[in-house]
Formats: structure tokens, C-alpha cells, sequence
């Protein structure tokens, strides 16, 4: 446990070092919800029906842009090695680095949240709907990634394949999330679409670092 | 005590080495020399647990020890190529995350080296034999009786390389091993070569 929690301060410490990457996913998540407008037009119904979809693909992609380097920069300079020999199972590393990219990344997703949903014109009574919503389906990307990006390590073209991979599994979370958002805006509960999202995490939550670390420990 | 039976390793189809076998004691050492591409590094990372043989065993105490690969993990060090360093991080920070995992005093370990004046700078500025001096200091952090080293000395100045030699006869006095893949002299007085 100790072990464990020192991997995962070092990773929030790197990630703090190099603050560019989460801004980064947080400026694309907002540049691609605001195409939308310019794409449908100004009309603000128009706009509140796409609202909730829009939102969950442009955190979705936003969410898998660092993904392609979770394992790779750490293979590269010899870390990846020593991590998997330092006492902690392969998975357990995985789900380390899972929970850092939802820090970094996913968390960071969430306070943007309110500006993307309010160029996407969604009615602001949805928007604690929507943060929720985001924050489960990220999780479950953050740790479906971490098994894609295991599996992809070494790959030539893992950066391409990766997103391949890792988008299909994704779709389930795309309908409920939306599903609940667009629930909260009609003024009905969104509870239930949300336990759905939070039923996939769970799910999610201990076979991905298990089929992340089995792909780790295969070379 | 570490027994290799019979070792083989293959990537794809190709046979890296095959039928190897050796002994090696506490407080021995093993230097394996061969040219490049004859499977030094190879055979480090099998012995590592990083690699899993394509046929043989490999004996801790007479026991197999490949079969925990988390204990087997915990009574060895590793040296790759790579120095395993973060650039963004201080070599201080670099060095104080394998001290909370393996236990170990991190200014002993910096000393040792002679580290202590680059301690608060980011290993990004420092040049490849410091970085390869800050990998080395690892090596002093919490003891583990079996060192793998992958050309140690690559890139040292001749004061560093001494520094090296002080840590390993502390090493083998206190019961440890020594396997090193080199192509250079090593400060290993004693030490029996393995040709690959």
C-alpha cells in the first residue's frame, strides 16, 4: 500500500511538472464542444437537443489524448522495468496510473464542464447532471485506456490503434451518460442512468488493471 | 545461493542462448562477456524475472525462482541500459521514490556516488555519466542480495568508476552477488567470467 501510494505521488508529481498535458485535454474538450454551435447554427434548440452527446464525445476524445504516452514514456526510459519489479503486481501499477489519469485528466474535465455545456446552450438545472455523468463515464475510459495502452505498448502504430480499441468499449457510456443528462435538462431524475454509469465503473474497476497488467507482464 | 540448469531463451523464432548453466555463490561474482547480440542483456532480464525462459530452470536456495516472481523481484536489483530517470524530477526526488519502495537512506545513497552537490537539480541537465552515477545510487539504497548489472560502467569518469568498486566489495562482504554484463574492466576482484 505504501508502495503503491508512492507511485501514484509520483505520477501526480510529474504531472504537475508538466501542467501543458491537462490543459491541453481540458482547451480540446472546450474547442470541440464549441464546433458544434458553428456547425448546426446558432438555434438554440437545436443545440439543447445534441447538447448531451456532444458533451460525452468531446470528453471522451479529450480524455484519451494522453493516453497513447501512460506506459510508453515509462518503457522507453527503463521505469516500466523497474515498476514491475519493484513488489507491486503488474496490475496494481496499472491501476495506479489509471487513478492518475483521472486526476489529471479527468478531474480537470470536470470544472470545464459549465463552459462547454454553456456553448452547447444545455440548461444550466443539468449541468450538476452532467459533471456527474462526466466524472463516471471518464473514470471508465481512464481505466479502459489504461488496458488499451498496456496492450498497445510496443505497438508500431499503437497511438492509432489505441483509440480503435478503446472507443467501441466506450459506447455504453456515451448512451447512459447522455441518457441521464438529457433526463436532468426535461427536469426528470437523472439517478438512474447514473447508477447504470456507475454499474460499468464497477465493473471496470477491477478487470481493467487485471487484463492491463496481464498485458504488461507479456513481452 | 543462484543456480542456472539448462537456460534457454528465443525471441520469435530466433535462439538467443540455449543449455547455459552456472553457479554463483554468496559473495561471488559472474561477469558475462560476449559481443554484441550475444544475449547479455538477454539473459539479464530472464534472470530478472522480466523474461520467462524458454526451457531450463533457474534455483534460489534450491527452490525455483521464477515461481513468486513478487519475491523473487524483492531479493534482486536491476540495472538496465536505461537509467530509469525522470527528467522532470530533481535527482533527489528520482532517487527518493526508490527509497520509500525498497527502504534506504537517501543522502547515503547520493553521497556514495558523490552526488550530493547535483542533488536539488532536475535530471534533465545532468550529463549521461551523472545520470548513469544517480541509476548506480539506487544500488545503495536497501540491500538485496543479488545485483544484475547491465554495463555499469558505461559512460563513468575513473573517480565514479572507484566510487563503483567501494559499493560492490561492501556488497559482496556483506553476502551479496554480483552478475555484470561488460565490455569494460570491472572492480570486481575475484570474479569469474561467463562467455555467452
Amino acid at each position: 500500500m505504501r508502495a503503491w501510494g508512492a507511485l501514484l505521488a509520483r505520477e501526480l508529481r510529474l504531472a504537475l511538472r508538466h501542467p501543458a498535458d491537462s490543459l491541453a485535454a481540458v482547451l480540446f474538450f472546450v474547442l470541440v464542444a464549441a464546433l458544434f454551435p458553428f456547425g448546426i447554427g446558432p438555434a438554440p434548440e437545436a443545440l439543447a437537443r445534441l447538447a448531451p452527446g456532444a458533451l460525452l464525445a468531446s470528453a471522451l476524445l479529450a480524455a484519451l489524448l494522453p493516453l497513447d504516452r501512460l506506459f510508453g514514456a515509462d518503457a522507453e526510459d527503463g521505469t516500466l522495468d523497474q515498476l514491475l519489479l519493484s513488489g507491486l503486481g503488474a496490475a496494481a501499477v496499472a491501476l495506479a496510473k489509471a487513478l492518475a489519469h483521472w486526476l489529471v485528466t479527468g478531474l480537470p474535465l470536470l470544472v470545464a464542464t459549465p463552459i462547454a455545456g454553456a456553448m452547447l446552450n444545455l440548461a444550466p438545472e443539468a449541468w450538476p447532471a452532467a459533471m456527474a455523468a462526466l466524472g463516471l463515464a471518464t473514470g471508465f475510459l481512464s481505466l479502459l485506456g489504461t488496458a488499451g495502452a498496456a496492450l498497445t505498448l510496443g505497438a508500431r502504430r499503437g497511438g492509432v490503434l489505441l483509440p480503435l480499441l478503446v472507443l467501441p468499449l466506450a459506447i455504453p457510456a456515451v448512451i447512459f451518460g447522455a441518457a441521464g443528462i438529457e433526463a436532468a435538462a426535461a427536469g426528470l431524475p437523472a439517478r438512474p442512468y447514473l447508477l447504470l454509469l456507475g454499474a460499468l465503473l464497477a465493473a471496470a474497476l477491477p478487470l481493467a488493471p487485471l487484463a492491463a497488467g496481464a498485458a504488461l507482464r507479456v513481452e | 545461493m543462484l543456480q542456472a540448469e539448462n537456460l534457454a531463451c528465443a525471441r520469435g523464432e530466433r535462439v538467443v542462448f540455449a543449455g547455459l548453466s552456472f553457479t554463483l555463490e554468496p559473495c561471488g561474482a559472474l561477469l558475462l562477456v560476449g559481443e554484441n547480440g550475444a544475449g547479455k542483456s538477454t539473459l539479464l532480464r530472464l534472470l530478472a524475472g522480466l523474461l520467462a525462459p524458454a526451457e531450463g530452470r533457474l534455483l534460489w536456495d534450491g527452490q525455483d525462482a521464477l515461481a513468486d516472481r513478487a519475491a523473487h523481484a524483492a531479493r534482486l536489483r536491476y540495472l538496465s541500459h536505461a537509467d530509469a530517470l525522470k527528467p522532470a524530477l530533481t535527482a533527489r526526488e528520482n532517487l527518493a521514490f526508490f527509497a520509500r519502495l525498497w527502504g534506504g537512506a537517501v543522502e547515503g545513497a547520493l553521497e556514495s556516488l558523490g552526488l550530493l552537490p547535483l542533488a536539488e537539480l532536475p535530471a534533465r541537465v545532468l550529463s549521461s555519466g551523472q545520470k548513469r552515477r544517480l541509476a548506480l545510487a539506487r544500488l545503495a539504497l536497501g540491500p538485496a542480495p543479488l545485483w544484475l548489472l547491465d554495463e555499469p560502467t558505461v559512460g563513468l569518469d575513473a573517480a565514479s568508476i572507484g566510487r563503483l568498486g567501494g559499493l560492490l566489495a561492501a556488497h559482496r562482504a556483506a553476502g551479496g552477488m554480483v552478475l555484470a554484463a561488460t565490455h569494460l574492466p570491472l572492480p570486481l576482484p575475484g570474479a569469474r567470467e561467463l562467455r555467452l
